[in-house]
């Protein structure tokens, strides 16, 4: 299992310096970590906590938006409408709740569709693994730089220590 | 004539008044008419004009002033548009951001989609705001008391909310002619 001290300094070493967002539970260690280094932005919804990293961005920032995948169908249209049309990179931390169709029911129909959903959006997206996640931290700040659209990690169950051990 | 019966100004009146006022400040403009009517009214690079995402102008706009703490931010915002990002003044309120300057535009309408009424005549969202923590907020009609408050608030440690009683009149105007991905590139420098 990945650390999320560890996680959460790996972000910064990419560059990353803004981080809002709404909690999920398989977030909570991230955002303990970044609460205390006193670095979150605490969002009430996940198209506000976009649109903020937007004007981050805009401002001289490298924003990441942390959020639950049901947070994806809240902010899809800042997404389209602000990010993808105005050429505004974002960094997305997304929980996949619902995973292989073991999680609550309410998260079962996003777990199995939001790949799709992501590629439908053109938000290139990649799950973050413990083996390669140097590798995929790599991929996450190159796209960002070089697409000038938001990207996703993905994060399932497990793979970053959360609060709950 | 809707609007709190004897209100004369129309919006982009009083937008250009408030535009004369302001020099190199960042102006979040939200999408619809008010976009189009600041862009005819004075373009600058400083603008920055949404076209689309209805209800996030207040979001954008903290995001510079917390990334930018000596830049006094401005958002141009309307009824609507403040009803459905009302999350938004809670966030606002909470950080309290002293460079926040949230003027809106309140016409009672979706001008933009045809003058469908809000519920603005019946909320007044200069309270919520307060409720929320916003430090001043005022409530004008007159152009006087618009400049008068605007000057002051622009004095003030915020965040401010100028709640700008306005008809539903819209100005003669065509679209933002500047391609959405240039607006970023030219606002960013601008504000750097
Ligand atoms: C999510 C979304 N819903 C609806 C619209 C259509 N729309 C564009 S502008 C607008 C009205 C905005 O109202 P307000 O903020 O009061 O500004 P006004 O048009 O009155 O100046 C609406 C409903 C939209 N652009 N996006
Ligand atoms: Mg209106």
């Amino acid at each position: 299992m990945i650390e999320s001290d560890a996680f959460v300094q790996a972000l910064q070493d990419i560059g990353v310096d803004f981080f809002t967002g709404v909690p999920d539970s398989i977030l909570g260690g991230i955002i303990a970590e970044l609460m205390e280094r006193r670095l979150y932005t605490p969002a009430v919804r996940e198209d506000e906590a976009v649109a903020m990293a937007a004007g981050a961005y805009m401002s001289g920032k490298v924003p990441a938006v942390l959020m639950q995948n049901s947070g994806l169908g809240t902010s899809l249209n800042a997404l389209i409408s602000l990010n993808v049309i105005y050429r505004q990179p974002c960094i997305l931390i997304v929980s996949w709740r619902g995973y292989q169709g073991k999680d609550a029911p309410e998260h079962l129909v996003m777990g199995e569709v939001m790949p799709q959903l992501l590629d439908t959006m053109k938000i290139p997206h990649r799950t973050l693994s413990e083996k390669a996640a140097i590798d995929d931290l790599k991929w996450l700040a190159e796209t960002f730089m070089k697409q000038r659209i938001p990207v996703a990690l993905l994060i399932t169950k497990g793979v970053v220590r959360g609060l709950h051990p | 004539m809707r609007p709190e019966q004897g209100t004369m100004q129309s919006r982009a009146m009083a937008m250009a008044a408030l535009l004369e006022l302001l020099t190199d400040q960042p102006v979040i403009i939200c999408n619809g008419f008010p976009s189009r009517e600041a862009y005819k009214i004075a373009d600058r690079p400083t603008h920055f004009y949404m076209i689309g995402s209805m209800g996030v102008a207040s979001a954008i706009g903290l995001g510079v002033a917390l990334a930018k703490p000596n830049k006094q931010v401005v958002i141009f915002d309307g009824d609507g548009n403040v009803l459905m990002g009302m999350g938004t003044l809670a966030t606002v309120g909470a950080l309290k951001p002293k460079n926040f300057i949230h003027v809106v535009f309140d016409n009672e309408v979706y001008g933009s989609t045809g003058n469908q009424p809000t519920i603005s005549n019946v909320v007044p969202l200069e309270k919520v705001a307060k409720a929320a923590g916003y430090v001043n907020v005022e409530r004008v009609r007159e152009r006087e008391d618009l400049v008068y408050e605007f000057k002051d608030m622009l004095k003030k440690d915020g965040p401010s909310m100028l709640l700008v009683k306005v008809n539903e009149m819209v100005e003669d105007v065509g679209r933002v002619m500047l391609d959405p991905p240039d607006i970023t590139k030219r606002f960013m420098k601008a504000i750097e």
